[in-house]
């Protein structure tokens, strides 16, 4: 099943740093994913958009995720040569990924 | 001294709708209206026009807003405070002040100042993102330090009813009025962290109210051509609850309010602001009524000893040109254009970007979904250091039409320069938020 199934995301950015939250649509689903989806398993998952690190927060006070991933933006929003500089449509990456 | 106040936020960037602020002045039965204008870039924009005319330098949009705004703000005793000052908050205040004259209505406008520190940075400043001198980016054109809420509370205390500032860090511009309303100490870093928080899960406008968040097969949202834009009722202990005015569409519920509170964080445990470092996982949510969520929680600790400065230098042109492919073989027909594109211009263009729109584009991966699209759109972009060599990638896409594979159409083209962003830090010392006031 992919993420998108069961939670969701926004995306956001700080210069070449992106950010994707993970929310799950039901708040019993959040010990799963913060079993599954860490930061090793989104990294391989987004390995041909982000080429830094990537840092995990976990927010149990609201059952969410952060991921932090830096070298995400093509150099960032300001001088990338993507169509979306700011990697807005990128949250819908990290739905993509099967758990 | 007051126990609740009900600030509302109508606008979360320069381009915003300028309908939803109405609906809040009109409706909201607000005692502040935030506009918040102001993206990194956006200053750098706004230096450019005040180079050019000293008069101008503020938001570009800023009489259209003030022209609907004013007269339902004076009815209803709305204080507004807005970063449409951009690179110039006092031409701003003296052109609200001249657009109440010629409403014939009396009002009181408070300029925000001292963010721009162009002056006193050196362009052998190290940038925090390059851990280079300023200058190796490129030529400096603005230089805007982060403030807080020290200015907007000097204005608070003269009575302005308008307040208009420069570059101030988003958040500040809904804490101000807190801590003006309620007494709350500047060192109470709690307080000062609840409020940001409240600041931050407004600040961005429709984004908690079902904007950036509807999605119709998993989040659908009703009436989103009608958005409404978000109010927070902020009570003297630093919580909140958040809602919207009745009628307008969108919704405010947990999922959003969860959304926004992690939106652009780069460590929740962590938020920078020149106010406060504030703590997010400190806060808790809760859903108490349709369209209402409730906002406790939220921690802090003391401000940071410098002010981060946003400093813009001219980058490039950026040269971009699109043409659309349908049908049959239609990806292997923008791929032969896009090779085609690659070897004319590869001469001239050392940093050349080729995307085809309907395949990897976006996400720069398909994740194995290999379905073949019907259609494509070629987009191509190049940097160049003027307009003229810009230009070419969108001629060269244009002259597909005629030299390239068949059945392209649609080709568009476009010119645009580039200003970057770089940021270093700035000692407050240095610094001094000043005011100046209007009146008409």
């Amino acid at each position: 099943m992919k993420l998108y199934e069961i939670a969701h995301s926004r995306a956001g950015d700080k210069g070449n740093t992106l950010t994707l939250s993970l929310i799950p649509y039901k708040e019993s689903d959040y010990p799963m994913l913060c079993k599954t989806v860490t930061a090793e398993t989104v990294k391989n998952h987004l390995s041909a958009i982000v080429s830094g690190e990537i840092i995990r927060y976990e927010l149990p006070n609201i059952h969410s995720l952060l991921f932090v991933c830096h070298n995400a933006l093509l150099g960032g929003v300001t001088t990338s040569l993507a169509i979306d500089t700011h990697g807005k449509a990128l949250s819908y990456a990290l739905l993509e990924m099967e758990v | 001294m007051k126990q609740k106040i009900r600030i509302g936020c109508g606008a979360g960037f320069s381009g915003d709708r300028l309908e939803p602020a109405i609906v809040l002045a009109e409706k909201g039965g607000l005692n502040y209206l935030v506009l918040e204008c102001l993206a990194e870039r956006t200053i750098a924009l706004a230096q450019k026009r005040k180079l050019q005319d000293q008069s101008k330098g503020y938001d570009p949009l800023l009489e259209r807003r003030i022209d609907s705004l004013l007269p339902l703000l004076i009815q209803n005793n709305i204080c507004l405070i807005t970063n449409m000052g951009a690179a110039n908050p006092i031409a701003g205040a003296k052109k609200i002040v001249e657009i109440a004259q010629k409403k014939g209505l009396s009002i009181k406008v408070a300029a925000v100042y001292g963010d721009d520190v162009f002056e006193y940075i050196s362009q052998d400043t190290l940038a925090i993102e390059t851990s280079e001198p300023l200058i190796q980016s490129g030529e400096l054109v603005s230089a805007n330090a982060y403030l807080g809420v020290e200015g907007i509370l000097s204005a608070l205390q003269a009575d302005a009813q308008i307040i208009i500032t420069g570059r101030v860090a988003d958040p500040s511009l809904f804490l101000a009025p807190m801590i003006h309303e309620f007494g709350w100490k500047t060192d109470n870093y709690d307080l000062m962290g609840k409020g940001t928080v409240i600041g931050h899960l407004l600040e961005c406008a429709g984004h908690i109210t079902g904007g950036y968040f509807a999605d119709p097969v998993k989040k659908p949202v009703e009436d989103m051509d009608k958005l409404g834009h978000p109010f927070a009722d902020v009570f003297e202990d630093g919580s909140a609850i958040i809602s919207k005015v009745e009628g307008t569409g969108g919704v405010v519920n947990l999922q959003t309010a969860k959304e926004q509170l992690l939106y652009e964080v780069i460590n929740p445990h962590e938020y920078y602001t020149p106010d406060v470092i504030a703590d997010f996982t400190t806060v808790y949510l809760k859903e108490i009524g349709e369209n209402q969520v409730q906002v406790t929680g939220g921690t802090g600790t003391p401000k940071p000893q410098a002010y981060k400065v946003s400093v813009g230098y001219k980058a490039f042109y950026l040269g971009e040109g699109e043409i659309a492919y349908a049908g049959a073989s239609a990806l292997e027909r923008a791929k032969l254009a896009g090779e085609i594109i690659g070897k004319r211009l590869k001469s001239q263009f050392h940093d050349l970007r080729i995307d085809y729109i309907g395949s990897k584009a976006i996400h720069r991966t398909n994740f194995g979904n290999t379905a073949i699209p019907y259609e494509i759109r070629l987009r191509v972009a190049g940097k160049a250091s003027n307009p003229t060599d810009a230009a070419l990638v969108g001629e060269e896409v244009e002259a597909l039409y005629t030299n390239g594979p068949a059945g392209g159409g649609g080709a568009r083209k476009y010119v645009t320069e580039v200003m970057g962003i770089v940021s270093t830090l700035i000692d407050r010392q240095n610094i001094q938020p000043q005011i100046q006031v209007f009146e008409s």
